[in-house]
């Protein structure tokens, strides 16, 4: 088991002849996951890398069965990306793009509220099932199978902190990189009771960061209703407030969001929070 | 990236939000110049992205041109908190009967934006929202409706405003929202807006935050930016398309990704010593990017020692190692340098760091490991 995709996820591309969407798309190919074709407008009917193009995410799933959709398109087309998503009624969309405006971004939330589409991310690096299926631009080598569940708002962060597991002999069932944007599609919560419910799952490590109050709403969350064990990780002990810190959405602002805030939150919620990712391994 | 008061109210008065006469000096000169031509008293107004500019004594009231000259020469080239005053506003002066708040922000929480109205005008918002959350009047807003007039009724009649300033109220909300919606703003804010000697209201202070990621479609908002208000750092490292916060420590970071970067921050403060800035090189860590970040690392006189720390994804170690020595070729280096790669290929990236033998640069396996290696380095040098 796992969470989110696994080997039969029939993955769709928009964006496949750009040039990150063609370089992933090769790599998620390579990976095992099931690829069946790509979109990007004005080139339906070409092929790339083996697999069918067309001019709309409506056509390409109607003509291959798409469940799922990776976009790597520019942020300046990434809103209508998803949209156009949503509307093909595509249940699981990964959307890797960074720097949307977070005013489109509560449009498309809004929407998502009234479809029956999961939107993962923007500014993401997708999500990834060892050894089935990875949609976006996780490192494949670095996971392996087991039962570790990974939530993370981070990119190179997550892959530390997989690395260090599937190098101490500790598999996963699923990492996802819920993104670092202010608003976004898929929540800390949202993954946490994915995990909770997938029996395979029997642990899970968090990585937040700082900015907004998603880890606090985690930790009432886990202590509330999950069984599982979580170790966590806060990002951003160290930045001053007022700054944002790469990501759009890691900011202290007004005295909130502050990863002093979260490491309370979670440690009142029984959660274990490393000082340092590499602890994160001896705390599971 | 944040507009200065003067900015944001110009902007207010596209969208039919009354704000007092004014114009920005440069010099004392000038102030006197604006004084006269205004007529009357005036209040002159550092121009600093920062707030507290009132205590810090960068508001002050004149009576006559002459006494506005003067104290735009106090208050010009004043450090306020960190910030040196190159502008002063220079706006005729308003009896102030009532001070109300009125903005719009984005509710990362809820996912709408927000507007909020308070009668508790003239504080920091965030100062009401702590000591009485309840004399904040909040409406969340529907990107897809707007903000609906029986809201901005709803904020008027929370905050208890007159029943005759309701249509100015009308107005000046819906300017304001959309004013926040046609800038891509995270912040519009009037504070205060006040009610007149003539019985009107009228934004005499105010604050825009505009969204980074929708710059891109407001060429006339980015033009906006002011560079002298930020370290010259941080505007080398946008040029350079690196993400750089300056902070006040003695450790260099370099690292790929954000969320690894500020990890790395913070586990240099876990071993005593403390980061001098946040950098994120993104994914590749191709020899240009880290050239220039090099540079501007470098040019902070803080910095004592260097940590990189990459991590290899698809970007393979070695490939990394390779961009970082292709770097030093270009960027001389004195201080100490502590390498840590990991990932695709680590073992062949060190070899090639060790290999090269480049002076006081060594590696190191882990992150503890790196970190502690920097600080100690950094408290030697």
């Amino acid at each position: 088991m796992s969470i989110l995709a696994n080997k039969d996820t029939k993955v769709l591309i928009q964006g496949i002849t750009g040039r990150e969407g063609l370089f992933h798309t090769e790599q998620m190919i390579e990976y095992g996951t099931d690829v069946v074709g790509g979109v990007t407008p004005g080139k339906g009917g070409e092929w790339v890398l083996g697999k069918p193009v067309f001019d709309t995410v409506k056509a390409a799933r109607d003509a291959t069965g798409a469940n799922a959709s990776v976009i790597y398109v520019p942020a300046a087309f990434a809103v209508d990306a998803m949209y156009e998503a949503i509307d093909a009624e595509i249940e699981l969309i990964v959307c890797i793009t960074e720097g949307i405006p977070v005013l489109d971004m509560m449009k498309v939330r809004a929407r998502l509220d009234h479809s029956s589409s999961r939107l993962v991310g923007p500014n993401c690096p997708g999500l990834l099932t060892p050894d089935q299926a990875k949609l976006g631009i996780m490192p494949g080598h670095i996971a392996t199978p087991g039962n570790v569940g990974v939530v993370s708002r981070s990119g190179t962060l997550t892959y530390e902190v997989v690395y260090a597991l599937t190098q101490r002999g500790i598999g996963q069932t699923t990492c996802v990189g819920i993104g670092g944007d202010p608003v976004n599609g898929t929540s800390f919560i949202d993954v946490l009771q994915m995990f909770e419910d997938d029996p395979e799952t029997e642990r899970v490590v968090m990585i937040g960061e700082i900015g907004g109050t998603d880890e606090e709403k985690a930790a009432s969350y886990i202590a509330a209703h999950m069984t599982k064990p979580v170790v966590a990780f806060i990002a951003g002990q160290t930045a001053p407030p007022g700054k944002r810190m790469g990501h759009a959405g890691a900011i202290v602002e007004g005295g909130s969001g502050t990863a002093a805030d979260k490491i309370a939150a979670l440690n009142a919620a029984g959660v274990k929070v490393a000082e340092h990712p590499e602890q994160i391994p001896d705390l599971l | 990236m944040n507009l200065h008061e003067y900015q944001s109210k110009i902007r207010f008065s596209e969208f039919d939000i009354p704000i007092p006469k004014g114009k920005v000096a440069r010099s004392p000169q000038e102030a006197y110049e604006i004084a006269k031509e205004l007529g009357g008293p005036v209040v002159v107004k550092a121009q600093v992205l920062t707030g507290g500019r009132g205590k810090a004594g960068g508001v002050k009231l004149a009576q006559t041109p002459e006494e506005a000259q003067q104290r735009a020469d106090e208050i010009l080239g004043m450090d306020i908190k960190g910030h040196k005053v190159l502008r002063v506003l220079i706006d005729q002066a308003s009896e102030i009967k009532t001070e109300i708040y009125l903005g719009v922000t984005n509710d990362r929480a809820a996912r709408q934006p927000l507007i909020m109205a308070s009668a508790e005008g003239g504080m920091d918002i965030e100062e009401v929202n702590r000591v009485s959350p309840d004399k904040i009047v909040r409406e969340h807003i529907d990107p897809f409706l707007g903000l609906r007039d029986y809201q901005i009724r709803n904020l008027a009649y929370g905050i208890e405003l007159p029943r005759e300033l309701w249509k100015q109220m009308m107005q000046i909300a819906r300017g304001l929202y959309r004013c926040y919606v046609e800038s891509d703003a995270t912040l519009a804010e009037i504070n205060p807006l006040i009610i007149d000697g003539s019985g009107n209201l009228l934004a005499v202070d105010g604050k825009m935050s505009i969204d980074d990621s929708a710059l891109y479609r407001h060429p006339e908002l980015a033009e906006l930016r002011d560079t002298s208000a930020e370290p010259a750092a941080e505007t080398q490292a946008r040029a350079a398309g690196l993400s750089y916060v300056k902070l006040d420590g003695e450790i260099g970071c370099m690292v790929n990704g954000a969320g690894l970067a500020m990890a790395t921050m913070d586990m240099t403060k876990l071993f005593g010593g403390s980061p001098a800035n946040f950098l994120d090189i993104g994914g590749g860590a191709k020899a240009d990017k880290v050239a220039a970040a090099l540079r501007i690392i470098l040019a902070d006189p803080n910095v004592k020692a260097v940590l990189f720390n990459i991590f290899g994804g698809i970007t393979r170690c070695d490939e990394v190692a390779m961009g970082i020595l292709t770097a030093l070729d270009e960027v001389k280096v004195d201080l100490p340098m502590v390498v840590r790669l990991v990932g695709t290929n680590e073992e062949e990236g060190r070899r090639l760091i060790d290999e090269a033998m480049i002076p006081h640069m060594v590696s190191a396996a882990t992150l503890a490991d790196a970190a502690q290696k920097a600080v100690a380095a950094a408290r030697s040098a």
